[in-house]
């Protein structure tokens, strides 16, 4: 197969949208259901985020009236190709597309895009809830990014190598279970998942930054974020789990899921300040930790 | 019909999102739907989820036989809502004006302001009468059948 070829596959089929999507459709299933027999209710039949991603789809999409039409359509769509080509980047089974030196650099820069696409989406349909929200999610990314990149560059370290594939092939040892453990205090935050839902906590602020987004764009969000959940169960996967098949790939992504769904439904939710000084002790030991951990051995 | 309008039907079907709008009611039949949505019936079975934005609801629930106060929140609420889209009325109140029937600051019933799909009879209707509700709205959203989408096709 030639370049092109494998590129296009890798984008629409694995580890791109077609599969990725599938995947990450059904974690959200996996993690809604999970959650609804936790709370002792039988919950959504299977496949519900895919029904609920078509009907959406199929909806008329109204934009705010002082909201910048092509903001408002560019955010989700931003949002959805920066995780694509995201995912892109981390090699997990069957992924075609080779990694390169300095690639762990990019990812990062692209998993933040949709964080990004976010805030902006709070601010452009200039609702006060999607304000406040935009406000509490900056707030949020300050905090979670401490361990979250602490990890990342603790395991490049033990690495010696800014390749993600040079990181996946390091061996395992202290560095490797530190680093672990601050990438996995990231991630219900990342998720925005209880106790860190607060950029969309639905009883406060009715539903955050996609407060006005309705129809095909609330569509394109709720996918970035299927595809977000998928890209960080990837990155897990190949950063901590050793020499990962494809078995072992599917066995460390549904116990992430289902360990933030646990956590979810065990806690309430956390006012932001509190979430932040969270980050900044805990998230921090642990980033210290890691760092550390790195440093010496 | 096409693989992609049969896909799409059942997506509504399965996926009703609702958004309650209380017009004046006396809270008998916004206390019954609570019961819905927690655990004893549980209306996520059917793919229901209840939406803080009209913007992102299929199904409008009306409660309250409509009084003056809240006729234009409810007309704002109705129109903020994107197509398509089925209105719920629960409880005698929007069919009838029921108790309050007579009363100069009510300006009901329901079906002089938007048009309602289905109505829920009831002072309250029980929680198992509102899923029932809710699903048969579904099923019109599945099939085209809703007065929002009839409209849509006289026009088209």
């Amino acid at each position: 197969m030639n370049e092109l070829a494998r590129f296009a596959f890798g984008v629409l089929v694995w580890p791109g949208l077609l599969g990725a999507a599938a995947l990450g459709l059904g974690y959200l299933w996996l993690a809604r259901k999970g959650l609804a027999r936790l709370q002792g209710r039988r919950g959504p039949p299977f496949g519900q985020p895919f029904f609920d991603l078509v009907k959406l789809l199929g909806k008329r999409t109204v934009v705010p009236g002082d909201a910048n039409r092509g903001f408002f359509y560019a955010l989700p769509v931003s949002a959805v190709a920066a995780t694509t080509f995201a995912l892109l980047l981390i090699p997990v089974p069957g992924n075609l597309i080779g990694s390169f030196p300095g690639d762990v650099v990019l990812l990062l820069f692209l998993l933040e895009v949709p964080v990004f696409c976010d805030i902006l989406a709070g601010y452009v349909t200039k609702s006060i809830y999607g304000q406040v929200s935009a406000m509490r999610e900056g707030v949020l990314m300050i905090g979670y990014n401490v361990p979250f990149l602490a990890a990342i560059c603790a395991m490049a370290q033990h690495a010696g190598s800014f390749s993600l594939a040079g990181m996946a092939a390091a061996p395992q040892g202290v560095v490797t279970l530190l680093a672990a453990v601050a990438f996995l205090i990231a991630v219900p935050a990342r998720l925005k998942s209880n106790p860190f839902s607060i950029p969309n906590a639905e009883q406060e602020i009715v539903a955050g930054a996609h407060i006005e987004y309705n129809g095909a764009p609330l569509a394109l969000f709720e996918l970035s974020h299927a595809l977000e959940l998928v890209a960080l169960a990837n990155l897990f996967m190949v950063l901590f789990v050793p020499h990962a098949g494809a078995l072992a790939f599917f066995a460390a992504s549904l116990a992430l899921v289902c360990a933030v769904t646990a956590i979810a439904a065990l806690t309430a939710r956390l006012t932001v300040a509190r979430a932040l000084r969270f980050y900044w002790v805990w998230g921090g030991l642990a980033a210290a930790a890691s760092m550390a951990a790195a440093l010496v051995s | 019909m096409s693989p992609l309008g049969w896909l799409l039907g059942l997506a509504r079907r399965k996926s009703p999102w609702i958004y309650c709008a209380k017009a004046g009611s006396c809270n008998g039949c916004d206390i019954e739907i609570g019961p819905c949505i927690s655990p004893r019936y549980d209306a996520e079975q059917l793919g229901v989820l209840r939406q803080g934005s009209p913007k992102h609801a299929d199904i409008l629930l009306v409660t309250g036989p409509v009084t003056m106060r809240s006729r234009d929140a409810l007309l704002a609420v109705y129109a903020q809502m994107p197509s398509p889209k089925a209105v719920v009325a629960l409880g005698s109140c929007p069919a009838t004006c029921n108790v309050y029937a007579g009363s100069p600051t009510v300006d009901g019933p329901l079906s002089k302001h938007i048009p309602v799909d289905v109505w829920v009879p009831g002072c309250p209707p029980r929680p198992q009468q509102i899923l029932a509700g809710i699903a048969r709205a579904a099923e019109l959203l599945g099939s085209g059948q809703t007065a929002d989408q009839e409209k849509e096709k006289v026009a088209a």
